[in-house]
Protein backbone atom coordinates (compact mmCIF):
# COMPACT_ATOMS: atom_id res chain seq x y z
CA UNK A 1 0.00 0.00 0.00
CA UNK A 2 1.33 3.57 -1.21
CA UNK A 3 0.19 5.57 2.20
CA UNK A 4 2.03 2.71 4.92
CA UNK A 5 2.12 4.08 8.05
CA UNK A 6 -0.91 5.28 8.75
CA UNK A 7 -0.31 6.76 12.74
CA UNK A 8 -3.07 8.43 14.82
CA UNK A 9 -5.12 9.34 11.49
CA UNK A 10 -6.05 5.80 10.93
CA UNK A 11 -7.05 5.18 14.87
CA UNK A 12 -9.02 7.72 14.60
CA UNK A 13 -10.95 6.10 11.93
CA UNK A 14 -10.81 2.79 13.35
CA UNK A 15 -11.55 3.76 17.16
CA UNK A 16 -15.27 4.91 17.06
CA UNK A 17 -16.49 1.53 15.89
CA UNK A 18 -14.13 -1.11 17.14
CA UNK A 19 -14.74 0.59 21.42
CA UNK A 20 -18.48 -0.52 20.96
CA UNK A 21 -17.51 -3.76 18.97
CA UNK A 22 -15.31 -4.72 21.83
CA UNK A 23 -16.81 -3.16 25.22
CA UNK A 24 -20.48 -4.96 23.33
CA UNK A 25 -19.54 -7.38 21.65
CA UNK A 26 -16.03 -9.32 21.88
CA UNK A 27 -16.19 -8.11 26.04
CA UNK A 28 -19.91 -9.73 26.43
CA UNK A 29 -19.41 -12.37 24.65
CA UNK A 30 -15.88 -13.59 26.70
CA UNK A 31 -18.07 -12.52 29.60
CA UNK A 32 -20.76 -14.98 28.59
CA UNK A 33 -18.02 -17.85 28.19
CA UNK A 34 -16.75 -17.28 31.61
CA UNK A 35 -20.43 -17.05 33.06
CA UNK A 36 -20.45 -20.69 31.76
CA UNK A 37 -18.60 -21.86 34.36
CA UNK A 38 -20.12 -20.02 37.16
CA UNK A 39 -23.48 -20.60 39.14
CA UNK A 40 -24.52 -16.98 38.47
CA UNK A 41 -28.60 -16.58 38.63
CA UNK A 42 -30.90 -13.96 38.08
CA UNK A 43 -32.02 -11.84 41.30
CA UNK A 44 -29.60 -13.31 43.61
CA UNK A 45 -28.15 -12.01 46.52
CA UNK A 46 -25.32 -13.81 47.06
CA UNK A 47 -21.82 -13.55 45.26
CA UNK A 48 -21.77 -15.74 42.31
CA UNK A 49 -19.44 -18.08 42.68
CA UNK A 50 -17.11 -20.47 39.91
CA UNK A 51 -18.37 -23.75 39.62
CA UNK A 52 -16.10 -25.68 37.33
CA UNK A 53 -17.42 -28.40 34.89
CA UNK A 54 -20.57 -28.08 37.60
CA UNK A 55 -23.09 -27.10 34.91
CA UNK A 56 -21.78 -29.06 32.34
CA UNK A 57 -22.04 -32.34 33.70
CA UNK A 58 -25.08 -31.42 35.12
CA UNK A 59 -25.86 -30.70 31.54
CA UNK A 60 -24.64 -34.04 30.45
CA UNK A 61 -27.53 -35.55 32.80
CA UNK A 62 -30.18 -33.10 31.49
CA UNK A 63 -32.39 -35.10 28.87
CA UNK A 64 -34.69 -32.37 28.12
CA UNK A 65 -31.77 -30.56 27.07
CA UNK A 66 -30.26 -33.60 24.54
CA UNK A 67 -33.89 -33.72 23.36
CA UNK A 68 -33.79 -30.55 22.23
CA UNK A 69 -30.82 -30.72 20.94
CA UNK A 70 -31.44 -33.58 18.80
CA UNK A 71 -34.64 -31.50 17.42
CA UNK A 72 -32.24 -28.64 16.66
CA UNK A 73 -30.24 -30.63 14.13
CA UNK A 74 -33.37 -31.93 12.88
CA UNK A 75 -34.77 -28.95 12.43
CA UNK A 76 -31.01 -27.43 11.00
CA UNK A 77 -30.59 -30.35 8.84
CA UNK A 78 -34.39 -30.33 7.36
CA UNK A 79 -34.32 -26.58 6.54
CA UNK A 80 -31.18 -26.13 5.23
CA UNK A 81 -30.24 -28.72 2.96
CA UNK A 82 -34.04 -28.76 0.83
CA UNK A 83 -33.98 -25.36 1.27
CA UNK A 84 -30.36 -25.75 -1.03
CA UNK A 85 -31.96 -27.46 -3.61
CA UNK A 86 -34.82 -25.69 -4.20
CA UNK A 87 -33.00 -22.71 -3.96
CA UNK A 88 -30.23 -24.18 -6.40
CA UNK A 89 -33.27 -25.13 -8.75
CA UNK A 90 -34.95 -21.77 -8.55
CA UNK A 91 -31.60 -20.08 -8.92
CA UNK A 92 -31.25 -22.16 -11.98
CA UNK A 93 -34.11 -21.46 -13.59
CA UNK A 94 -33.85 -17.61 -13.17
CA UNK A 95 -30.49 -17.95 -14.99
CA UNK A 96 -32.73 -18.97 -18.24
CA UNK A 97 -34.71 -16.70 -20.32
CA UNK A 98 -37.76 -17.42 -18.84
CA UNK A 99 -40.90 -15.12 -18.57
CA UNK A 100 -42.07 -14.11 -15.32
CA UNK A 101 -38.73 -13.93 -13.92
CA UNK A 102 -39.21 -10.95 -12.78
CA UNK A 103 -42.04 -11.46 -11.01
CA UNK A 104 -39.89 -14.39 -9.43
CA UNK A 105 -37.53 -11.98 -8.38
CA UNK A 106 -40.19 -9.85 -6.70
CA UNK A 107 -41.78 -12.36 -4.77
CA UNK A 108 -38.64 -13.30 -3.47
CA UNK A 109 -38.52 -9.95 -1.38
CA UNK A 110 -41.10 -10.59 0.57
CA UNK A 111 -40.22 -13.84 3.17
CA UNK A 112 -36.34 -11.56 2.78
CA UNK A 113 -37.84 -8.44 4.47
CA UNK A 114 -40.66 -9.68 6.47
CA UNK A 115 -39.96 -9.91 10.36
CA UNK A 116 -39.71 -13.61 11.27
CA UNK A 117 -42.55 -12.79 13.54
CA UNK A 118 -44.96 -12.28 10.60
CA UNK A 119 -43.43 -14.67 8.68
CA UNK A 120 -44.96 -16.72 12.03
CA UNK A 121 -48.37 -15.16 12.47
CA UNK A 122 -48.82 -15.92 8.72
CA UNK A 123 -48.18 -19.18 8.61
CA UNK A 124 -49.94 -19.97 11.56
CA UNK A 125 -52.90 -18.56 9.92
CA UNK A 126 -52.18 -20.96 6.78
CA UNK A 127 -51.98 -23.52 9.32
CA UNK A 128 -55.10 -22.74 11.12
CA UNK A 129 -57.31 -25.98 11.55
CA UNK A 130 -60.58 -23.96 10.79
CA UNK A 131 -59.68 -20.78 9.03
CA UNK A 132 -56.59 -21.79 7.51
CA UNK A 133 -55.80 -22.08 3.64
CA UNK A 134 -54.00 -25.37 3.86
CA UNK A 135 -56.99 -27.57 5.59
CA UNK A 136 -59.05 -26.13 3.22
CA UNK A 137 -57.47 -26.79 -0.05
CA UNK A 138 -56.88 -30.77 0.84
CA UNK A 139 -60.71 -30.74 1.47
CA UNK A 140 -61.60 -29.44 -1.93
CA UNK A 141 -59.07 -32.10 -3.30
CA UNK A 142 -60.83 -35.10 -0.85
CA UNK A 143 -58.02 -35.14 0.82
CA UNK A 144 -57.30 -34.95 4.64
CA UNK A 145 -60.36 -35.48 7.41
CA UNK A 146 -63.17 -32.96 7.56
CA UNK A 147 -62.05 -32.02 11.05
CA UNK A 148 -59.60 -29.59 10.45
CA UNK A 149 -56.15 -31.11 11.26
CA UNK A 150 -54.04 -29.24 13.81
CA UNK A 151 -50.58 -29.39 11.72
CA UNK A 152 -48.35 -26.83 14.70
CA UNK A 153 -49.61 -28.96 17.61
CA UNK A 154 -50.26 -32.59 16.26
CA UNK A 155 -47.35 -34.32 17.78
CA UNK A 156 -46.83 -35.87 14.57
CA UNK A 157 -46.80 -33.01 12.03
CA UNK A 158 -45.65 -29.86 13.86
CA UNK A 159 -41.71 -30.43 13.21
CA UNK A 160 -42.18 -30.87 9.66
CA UNK A 161 -44.88 -27.75 9.76
CA UNK A 162 -42.00 -25.70 11.32
CA UNK A 163 -39.56 -27.02 8.99
CA UNK A 164 -41.49 -25.86 5.94
CA UNK A 165 -41.69 -22.63 6.98
CA UNK A 166 -38.36 -22.80 7.93
CA UNK A 167 -37.06 -23.77 4.18
CA UNK A 168 -39.68 -20.98 3.01
CA UNK A 169 -38.13 -18.29 4.94
CA UNK A 170 -34.70 -18.53 3.93
CA UNK A 171 -35.10 -19.53 0.67
CA UNK A 172 -34.81 -16.04 -1.27
CA UNK A 173 -31.67 -15.18 0.18
CA UNK A 174 -30.42 -18.56 -0.96
CA UNK A 175 -31.66 -17.83 -4.44
CA UNK A 176 -29.58 -15.15 -4.62
CA UNK A 177 -26.29 -16.22 -3.78
CA UNK A 178 -26.69 -18.85 -5.61
CA UNK A 179 -27.50 -17.10 -8.84
CA UNK A 180 -24.48 -14.29 -7.87
CA UNK A 181 -22.29 -17.83 -7.73
CA UNK A 182 -24.15 -18.81 -11.59
CA UNK A 183 -22.67 -15.78 -13.03
CA UNK A 184 -18.95 -17.75 -12.13
CA UNK A 185 -20.09 -20.14 -14.70
CA UNK A 186 -18.31 -19.38 -18.36
CA UNK A 187 -20.38 -19.33 -21.27
CA UNK A 188 -18.42 -20.42 -23.79
CA UNK A 189 -17.59 -24.09 -21.54
CA UNK A 190 -21.36 -24.23 -21.33
CA UNK A 191 -21.58 -23.86 -24.85
CA UNK A 192 -18.81 -26.04 -25.90
CA UNK A 193 -19.93 -29.17 -23.97
CA UNK A 194 -23.64 -28.66 -25.23
CA UNK A 195 -21.89 -28.46 -28.91
CA UNK A 196 -20.05 -32.12 -28.08
CA UNK A 197 -23.34 -33.33 -27.07
CA UNK A 198 -23.18 -33.17 -23.43
CA UNK A 199 -26.93 -33.31 -21.96
CA UNK A 200 -28.24 -31.16 -19.25
CA UNK A 201 -27.03 -32.88 -16.22
CA UNK A 202 -23.82 -33.65 -17.50
CA UNK A 203 -23.22 -29.94 -18.36
CA UNK A 204 -24.13 -29.02 -14.85
CA UNK A 205 -22.01 -31.76 -13.15
CA UNK A 206 -18.69 -30.69 -15.25
CA UNK A 207 -19.25 -27.55 -15.85
CA UNK A 208 -21.61 -25.67 -13.61
CA UNK A 209 -20.85 -27.46 -10.30
CA UNK A 210 -17.22 -27.47 -9.97
CA UNK A 211 -17.65 -22.98 -10.60
CA UNK A 212 -20.79 -22.38 -8.13
CA UNK A 213 -19.13 -24.87 -5.48
CA UNK A 214 -16.97 -22.50 -3.32
CA UNK A 215 -20.49 -20.15 -3.04
CA UNK A 216 -22.70 -23.73 -2.11
CA UNK A 217 -20.39 -24.38 0.35
CA UNK A 218 -20.24 -20.90 2.55
CA UNK A 219 -24.00 -20.43 1.92
CA UNK A 220 -25.04 -24.43 3.26
CA UNK A 221 -22.87 -23.96 6.14
CA UNK A 222 -23.76 -20.59 7.24
CA UNK A 223 -27.53 -21.60 6.87
CA UNK A 224 -26.65 -24.58 9.15
CA UNK A 225 -25.73 -22.15 11.71
CA UNK A 226 -28.16 -19.64 11.60
CA UNK A 227 -31.05 -22.32 11.38
CA UNK A 228 -29.26 -24.37 14.44
CA UNK A 229 -29.06 -21.07 16.30
CA UNK A 230 -32.64 -19.25 14.89
CA UNK A 231 -35.32 -18.58 17.56
CA UNK A 232 -37.98 -16.21 17.03
CA UNK A 233 -39.68 -18.78 13.92
CA UNK A 234 -40.49 -21.14 16.05
CA UNK A 235 -40.83 -19.07 19.15
CA UNK A 236 -44.22 -17.54 17.40
CA UNK A 237 -45.29 -20.78 15.67
CA UNK A 238 -45.54 -23.25 18.36
CA UNK A 239 -43.43 -21.79 21.37
CA UNK A 240 -41.75 -24.83 21.68
CA UNK A 241 -44.31 -27.04 21.48
CA UNK A 242 -46.25 -29.56 21.15
CA UNK A 243 -44.72 -31.36 24.37
CA UNK A 244 -41.05 -30.62 23.26
CA UNK A 245 -41.30 -31.67 20.08
CA UNK A 246 -40.21 -28.22 18.02
CA UNK A 247 -38.31 -26.96 20.90
CA UNK A 248 -35.27 -25.67 19.17
CA UNK A 249 -32.05 -25.06 21.62
CA UNK A 250 -32.49 -21.14 21.37
CA UNK A 251 -35.73 -21.86 22.81
CA UNK A 252 -34.67 -24.11 25.46
CA UNK A 253 -31.83 -21.78 26.69
CA UNK A 254 -34.07 -18.37 26.47
CA UNK A 255 -36.66 -20.21 29.12
CA UNK A 256 -33.97 -21.54 31.32
CA UNK A 257 -32.08 -18.06 31.38
CA UNK A 258 -34.95 -15.61 31.51
CA UNK A 259 -37.81 -17.81 32.65
CA UNK A 260 -35.91 -19.77 35.40
CA UNK A 261 -33.14 -16.97 36.00
CA UNK A 262 -30.54 -19.86 35.19
CA UNK A 263 -27.89 -17.62 33.92
CA UNK A 264 -24.98 -19.98 34.31
CA UNK A 265 -26.68 -23.16 33.29
CA UNK A 266 -27.91 -20.91 29.77
CA UNK A 267 -24.34 -20.04 29.16
CA UNK A 268 -23.32 -23.05 29.29
CA UNK A 269 -25.99 -24.55 26.93
CA UNK A 270 -24.94 -21.58 24.43
CA UNK A 271 -20.98 -22.83 25.42
CA UNK A 272 -22.31 -26.36 24.09
CA UNK A 273 -24.22 -25.04 21.08
CA UNK A 274 -21.10 -23.12 19.44
CA UNK A 275 -18.78 -26.35 20.10
CA UNK A 276 -21.45 -28.78 18.49
CA UNK A 277 -21.60 -26.07 15.54
CA UNK A 278 -17.58 -25.97 15.05
CA UNK A 279 -17.14 -29.75 15.33
CA UNK A 280 -19.50 -30.53 12.31
CA UNK A 281 -18.48 -27.73 10.23
CA UNK A 282 -15.19 -28.13 10.52
CA UNK A 283 -16.11 -32.03 9.54
CA UNK A 284 -18.43 -30.94 6.99
CA UNK A 285 -16.00 -28.13 5.45
CA UNK A 286 -12.66 -30.45 5.55
CA UNK A 287 -14.55 -33.55 3.79
CA UNK A 288 -15.88 -31.32 1.25
CA UNK A 289 -12.59 -29.60 0.62
CA UNK A 290 -10.94 -32.82 0.47
CA UNK A 291 -13.33 -34.07 -1.81
CA UNK A 292 -11.85 -31.25 -4.07
CA UNK A 293 -8.50 -32.33 -4.58
CA UNK A 294 -8.97 -35.30 -5.16
CA UNK A 295 -11.09 -34.46 -8.19
CA UNK B 1 -44.38 -48.06 -36.24
CA UNK B 2 -41.53 -47.76 -33.63
CA UNK B 3 -41.75 -45.10 -30.98
CA UNK B 4 -38.75 -42.92 -30.91
CA UNK B 5 -36.47 -43.59 -27.19
CA UNK B 6 -35.89 -40.42 -25.56
CA UNK B 7 -32.46 -40.17 -27.19
CA UNK B 8 -33.82 -40.30 -30.49
CA UNK B 9 -36.26 -38.02 -30.65
CA UNK B 10 -35.94 -34.85 -32.39
CA UNK B 11 -34.01 -32.18 -31.08
CA UNK B 12 -36.78 -29.11 -31.45
CA UNK B 13 -39.51 -31.37 -29.47
CA UNK B 14 -37.30 -32.26 -26.69
CA UNK B 15 -36.50 -28.17 -26.48
CA UNK B 16 -40.37 -27.87 -26.15
CA UNK B 17 -40.84 -30.28 -23.39
CA UNK B 18 -38.06 -29.12 -21.33
CA UNK B 19 -39.26 -25.16 -21.52
CA UNK B 20 -42.72 -26.45 -20.10
CA UNK B 21 -41.08 -28.35 -18.08
CA UNK B 22 -39.29 -25.24 -16.60
CA UNK B 23 -42.29 -23.07 -16.85
CA UNK B 24 -43.97 -25.56 -14.82
CA UNK B 25 -41.50 -25.40 -12.30
CA UNK B 26 -41.48 -21.98 -12.19
CA UNK B 27 -44.88 -21.60 -11.41
CA UNK B 28 -44.84 -24.00 -8.50
CA UNK B 29 -41.96 -21.92 -7.40
CA UNK B 30 -44.26 -18.69 -7.46
CA UNK B 31 -46.97 -20.11 -6.28
CA UNK B 32 -45.26 -21.63 -3.25
CA UNK B 33 -43.75 -18.00 -2.40
CA UNK B 34 -46.57 -15.82 -3.65
CA UNK B 35 -49.03 -18.12 -1.50
CA UNK B 36 -49.22 -17.39 2.36
CA UNK B 37 -48.15 -13.98 1.81
CA UNK B 38 -51.87 -14.32 -0.25
CA UNK B 39 -53.23 -15.97 2.61
CA UNK B 40 -52.09 -13.01 5.26
CA UNK B 41 -53.44 -10.33 2.85
CA UNK B 42 -56.80 -11.59 2.20
CA UNK B 43 -57.04 -12.51 5.92
CA UNK B 44 -56.57 -9.22 6.89
CA UNK B 45 -59.84 -8.00 4.79
CA UNK B 46 -62.05 -10.60 5.87
CA UNK B 47 -64.81 -9.55 8.44
CA UNK B 48 -65.52 -11.69 11.39
CA UNK B 49 -68.45 -14.22 9.55
CA UNK B 50 -66.15 -15.13 6.64
CA UNK B 51 -63.21 -15.84 9.26
CA UNK B 52 -65.51 -18.25 10.87
CA UNK B 53 -66.99 -20.22 7.48
CA UNK B 54 -66.26 -23.62 6.88
CA UNK B 55 -65.24 -23.42 3.80
CA UNK B 56 -62.33 -20.08 3.77
CA UNK B 57 -62.22 -18.36 0.58
CA UNK B 58 -59.13 -16.77 -1.42
CA UNK B 59 -60.82 -13.67 -2.31
CA UNK B 60 -62.57 -12.03 0.70
CA UNK B 61 -66.44 -11.83 -0.26
CA UNK B 62 -67.45 -9.09 1.72
CA UNK B 63 -63.85 -7.25 1.99
CA UNK B 64 -63.92 -5.17 5.11
CA UNK B 65 -61.47 -2.51 6.86
CA UNK B 66 -62.75 -3.21 9.89
CA UNK B 67 -59.90 -5.38 11.07
CA UNK B 68 -57.44 -2.48 11.14
CA UNK B 69 -59.21 -0.42 13.08
CA UNK B 70 -59.79 -3.34 15.57
CA UNK B 71 -55.84 -4.08 15.74
CA UNK B 72 -55.43 -0.23 16.40
CA UNK B 73 -58.32 -0.86 19.17
CA UNK B 74 -56.58 -3.89 21.07
CA UNK B 75 -52.89 -3.66 20.77
CA UNK B 76 -51.28 0.38 21.36
CA UNK B 77 -49.73 -0.16 17.26
CA UNK B 78 -49.27 3.69 16.77
CA UNK B 79 -46.60 3.61 20.04
CA UNK B 80 -45.32 0.44 19.50
CA UNK B 81 -44.56 1.67 15.59
CA UNK B 82 -43.19 4.79 17.22
CA UNK B 83 -40.91 2.56 19.15
CA UNK B 84 -39.72 0.47 16.17
CA UNK B 85 -38.86 3.67 13.81
CA UNK B 86 -37.28 5.28 16.93
CA UNK B 87 -34.98 2.51 17.52
CA UNK B 88 -34.08 1.66 13.97
CA UNK B 89 -33.56 4.89 12.64
CA UNK B 90 -31.35 5.86 15.10
CA UNK B 91 -29.49 2.64 15.34
CA UNK B 92 -29.20 2.93 11.72
CA UNK B 93 -27.61 5.99 11.88
CA UNK B 94 -25.16 5.89 14.52
CA UNK B 95 -24.14 2.16 13.04
CA UNK B 96 -23.38 3.91 9.75
CA UNK B 97 -21.38 6.77 11.23
CA UNK B 98 -19.28 4.49 13.08
CA UNK B 99 -18.79 1.98 10.27
CA UNK B 100 -18.12 3.91 7.72
CA UNK B 101 -14.80 5.26 8.77
CA UNK B 102 -13.37 1.68 9.76
CA UNK B 103 -14.88 0.37 6.71
CA UNK B 104 -12.43 2.70 5.03
CA UNK B 105 -9.68 1.32 6.91
CA UNK B 106 -10.37 -2.49 5.87
CA UNK B 107 -10.52 -1.85 2.48
CA UNK B 108 -7.76 0.20 1.64
CA UNK B 109 -4.98 -1.55 4.08
CA UNK B 110 -4.30 -4.95 3.96
CA UNK B 111 -2.27 -5.39 7.57
CA UNK B 112 -3.00 -8.02 9.81
CA UNK B 113 -5.42 -5.92 12.15
CA UNK B 114 -7.71 -5.50 8.91
CA UNK B 115 -7.50 -9.22 8.68
CA UNK B 116 -8.33 -9.99 12.36
CA UNK B 117 -11.70 -7.44 12.51
CA UNK B 118 -12.89 -9.16 9.30
CA UNK B 119 -12.62 -12.50 10.55
CA UNK B 120 -14.15 -11.53 13.86
CA UNK B 121 -17.15 -10.14 11.62
CA UNK B 122 -17.41 -13.69 10.57
CA UNK B 123 -17.36 -15.39 13.71
CA UNK B 124 -19.56 -13.55 15.40
CA UNK B 125 -22.63 -14.37 13.26
CA UNK B 126 -21.65 -18.21 14.40
CA UNK B 127 -22.07 -17.76 18.05
CA UNK B 128 -25.90 -18.60 19.43
CA UNK B 129 -27.60 -14.89 20.57
CA UNK B 130 -28.07 -16.56 24.11
CA UNK B 131 -24.60 -16.35 24.76
CA UNK B 132 -24.63 -12.71 23.83
CA UNK B 133 -27.60 -11.60 25.73
CA UNK B 134 -26.55 -13.08 28.91
CA UNK B 135 -23.78 -11.45 29.82
CA UNK B 136 -25.21 -7.87 27.83
CA UNK B 137 -28.38 -7.69 29.90
CA UNK B 138 -26.04 -8.14 32.71
CA UNK B 139 -23.87 -5.05 31.53
CA UNK B 140 -26.60 -3.04 30.50
CA UNK B 141 -28.13 -3.52 33.90
CA UNK B 142 -25.50 -2.52 35.63
CA UNK B 143 -25.61 0.73 33.73
CA UNK B 144 -29.43 0.84 34.40
CA UNK B 145 -30.32 0.21 30.56
CA UNK B 146 -32.74 -2.67 30.75
CA UNK B 147 -35.97 -2.02 30.03
CA UNK B 148 -34.76 0.96 27.84
CA UNK B 149 -34.49 2.64 24.66
CA UNK B 150 -31.32 3.52 24.83
CA UNK B 151 -29.71 0.48 26.04
CA UNK B 152 -32.04 -1.34 23.21
CA UNK B 153 -30.35 1.19 20.61
CA UNK B 154 -26.84 0.50 22.00
CA UNK B 155 -27.49 -3.36 21.30
CA UNK B 156 -28.96 -1.97 17.78
CA UNK B 157 -26.07 -0.69 16.64
CA UNK B 158 -23.00 -3.50 17.71
CA UNK B 159 -25.77 -6.07 16.52
CA UNK B 160 -25.70 -4.36 12.88
CA UNK B 161 -22.38 -3.57 12.41
CA UNK B 162 -20.76 -6.39 11.19
CA UNK B 163 -22.69 -6.65 8.66
CA UNK B 164 -22.58 -2.73 8.16
CA UNK B 165 -18.95 -3.28 8.29
CA UNK B 166 -19.16 -6.01 5.83
CA UNK B 167 -21.08 -4.14 3.05
CA UNK B 168 -19.05 -1.01 3.39
CA UNK B 169 -15.76 -2.54 2.52
CA UNK B 170 -17.38 -3.59 -0.58
CA UNK B 171 -18.55 -0.20 -1.36
CA UNK B 172 -15.11 1.34 -0.58
CA UNK B 173 -12.60 -1.23 -2.29
CA UNK B 174 -15.07 -0.34 -5.55
CA UNK B 175 -14.15 2.86 -5.66
CA UNK B 176 -10.48 3.16 -7.29
CA UNK B 177 -7.58 4.42 -4.97
CA UNK B 178 -5.88 6.29 -8.12
CA UNK B 179 -8.91 8.74 -7.82
CA UNK B 180 -8.05 9.40 -4.15
CA UNK B 181 -4.05 9.61 -5.10
CA UNK B 182 -4.86 12.03 -7.90
CA UNK B 183 -6.79 14.10 -5.37
CA UNK B 184 -3.41 13.98 -2.88
CA UNK B 185 -1.34 14.74 -5.97
CA UNK B 186 -3.50 18.02 -6.60
CA UNK B 187 -2.50 19.03 -2.70
CA UNK B 188 -5.33 18.12 -1.06
CA UNK B 189 -5.28 16.93 2.54
CA UNK B 190 -6.86 13.35 3.44
CA UNK B 191 -9.28 14.27 4.88
CA UNK B 192 -10.92 17.01 1.99
CA UNK B 193 -10.01 13.61 -0.14
CA UNK B 194 -12.24 11.50 2.00
CA UNK B 195 -15.29 14.84 2.16
CA UNK B 196 -15.25 15.42 -1.38
CA UNK B 197 -13.71 12.63 -3.45
CA UNK B 198 -14.26 9.39 -1.72
CA UNK B 199 -17.68 10.59 0.22
CA UNK B 200 -20.33 11.25 -2.69
CA UNK B 201 -19.21 7.93 -4.67
CA UNK B 202 -19.47 6.26 -1.52
CA UNK B 203 -23.24 7.42 -0.70
CA UNK B 204 -25.37 5.01 -2.57
CA UNK B 205 -23.96 2.62 -0.76
CA UNK B 206 -23.75 4.50 2.69
CA UNK B 207 -27.89 4.72 1.68
CA UNK B 208 -28.41 0.83 1.50
CA UNK B 209 -26.41 -0.35 4.08
CA UNK B 210 -28.37 2.15 6.10
CA UNK B 211 -31.35 1.64 5.01
CA UNK B 212 -30.69 -2.53 5.52
CA UNK B 213 -29.73 -1.79 9.20
CA UNK B 214 -33.24 -0.18 9.43
CA UNK B 215 -34.92 -2.74 8.20
CA UNK B 216 -33.40 -5.33 10.26
CA UNK B 217 -33.90 -3.40 13.39
CA UNK B 218 -37.25 -2.72 12.72
CA UNK B 219 -37.67 -6.70 12.23
CA UNK B 220 -35.69 -7.65 15.11
CA UNK B 221 -37.22 -9.62 18.05
CA UNK B 222 -34.89 -11.40 20.55
CA UNK B 223 -33.33 -8.22 21.85
CA UNK B 224 -36.70 -6.29 22.23
CA UNK B 225 -38.25 -9.42 23.99
CA UNK B 226 -35.33 -9.67 26.36
CA UNK B 227 -34.92 -6.25 26.78
CA UNK B 228 -37.83 -4.44 27.22
CA UNK B 229 -40.31 -5.52 30.08
CA UNK B 230 -42.67 -2.13 30.29
CA UNK B 231 -45.45 -2.03 27.18
CA UNK B 232 -45.26 1.40 26.94
CA UNK B 233 -41.61 1.02 25.29
CA UNK B 234 -42.53 -2.28 23.37
CA UNK B 235 -41.04 -2.40 19.40
CA UNK B 236 -44.02 -3.85 17.18
CA UNK B 237 -42.75 -7.32 16.41
CA UNK B 238 -43.21 -8.13 20.45
CA UNK B 239 -46.19 -6.27 20.78
CA UNK B 240 -47.71 -8.56 17.61
CA UNK B 241 -46.92 -11.44 19.73
CA UNK B 242 -49.46 -10.33 22.45
CA UNK B 243 -52.23 -10.91 19.44
CA UNK B 244 -50.77 -14.77 19.97
CA UNK B 245 -52.51 -16.76 22.29
CA UNK B 246 -55.77 -18.50 22.56
CA UNK B 247 -56.68 -16.93 19.06
CA UNK B 248 -60.14 -17.71 18.23
CA UNK B 249 -61.15 -17.54 14.84
CA UNK B 250 -62.63 -13.79 15.05
CA UNK B 251 -59.18 -12.57 16.27
CA UNK B 252 -57.53 -13.68 13.37
CA UNK B 253 -58.56 -10.46 10.76
CA UNK B 254 -56.90 -8.20 13.63
CA UNK B 255 -54.05 -10.18 13.90
CA UNK B 256 -53.37 -10.60 10.09
CA UNK B 257 -54.11 -6.67 9.38
CA UNK B 258 -51.51 -5.92 12.78
CA UNK B 259 -49.03 -8.50 11.00
CA UNK B 260 -49.52 -6.71 7.19
CA UNK B 261 -48.80 -3.70 8.50
CA UNK B 262 -46.11 -4.42 10.14
CA UNK B 263 -44.51 -5.80 7.05
CA UNK B 264 -45.27 -2.87 4.34
CA UNK B 265 -41.99 -0.56 5.65
CA UNK B 266 -39.78 -2.94 5.35
CA UNK B 267 -41.13 -4.04 1.82
CA UNK B 268 -41.02 -0.74 0.47
CA UNK B 269 -37.66 -0.19 1.91
CA UNK B 270 -36.50 -3.52 0.33
CA UNK B 271 -37.47 -3.11 -2.75
CA UNK B 272 -35.58 0.04 -3.49
CA UNK B 273 -32.55 -1.15 -2.58
CA UNK B 274 -32.56 -4.98 -3.12
CA UNK B 275 -30.25 -5.00 -6.32
CA UNK B 276 -27.62 -2.47 -3.97
CA UNK B 277 -27.64 -4.90 -1.07
CA UNK B 278 -27.57 -8.12 -3.38
CA UNK B 279 -24.18 -6.76 -4.89
CA UNK B 280 -22.79 -5.41 -2.03
CA UNK B 281 -22.71 -8.45 0.13
CA UNK B 282 -21.00 -10.04 -2.88
CA UNK B 283 -18.46 -7.11 -3.44
CA UNK B 284 -17.26 -7.76 0.67
CA UNK B 285 -16.88 -10.86 -0.34
CA UNK B 286 -14.47 -10.27 -2.84
CA UNK B 287 -10.76 -10.75 -2.39
CA UNK B 288 -8.20 -8.99 -4.18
Amino acid sequence: MSRAGGGHGTWFLILPALIPILVLSVGPLLYGIGLAFTDAQSGRTQATRWVGLLNFSDLLQDTLFWDSFRVGLVWALGVTVPQFFLALGLALLLGQELRLRWLARALAIIPWAMPEVVVGIMWRLVYHPDAGVLNETLRSFGLGPDEGRDWLSGTATALLAVIVVGVWAGMPQTTVTLLAGLQNVPRELHEAAAMDGAGAWRRFRTVTWPAIKPVALAVSALNFIWNFNSFALVFVLTDGGPGGRTRLPMLFAYEEAFRYGQFGYAAAMGLAMVALIAVLLAVYLSRRLRGEDEQ
Amino acid sequence: MRKFSSAERPLATRRGVGRAGQYLALLCYLAFLAFPFLWLVSTAFKPPRELGSIHPTWIPRAPTLDNFRTAFDEQPLLQAAGNSLLAAAVSALVAIALATPMAYVLARRRTRFARAATGWVVVSQAFPLVLVIIPLFLVLKNLHLVDSRTGLVLVYVVWSLPFALWMLTGYVRAVPPELEEAAAVDGAGRLRILVSVTGPLLMPGIVATGLFAFITAWNEFFFALVLLKSPEKQTMPVVLTHFLGAEGVADLGPLAAAALLATLPGLVLFAVIQRRITGGMLAGAVKH
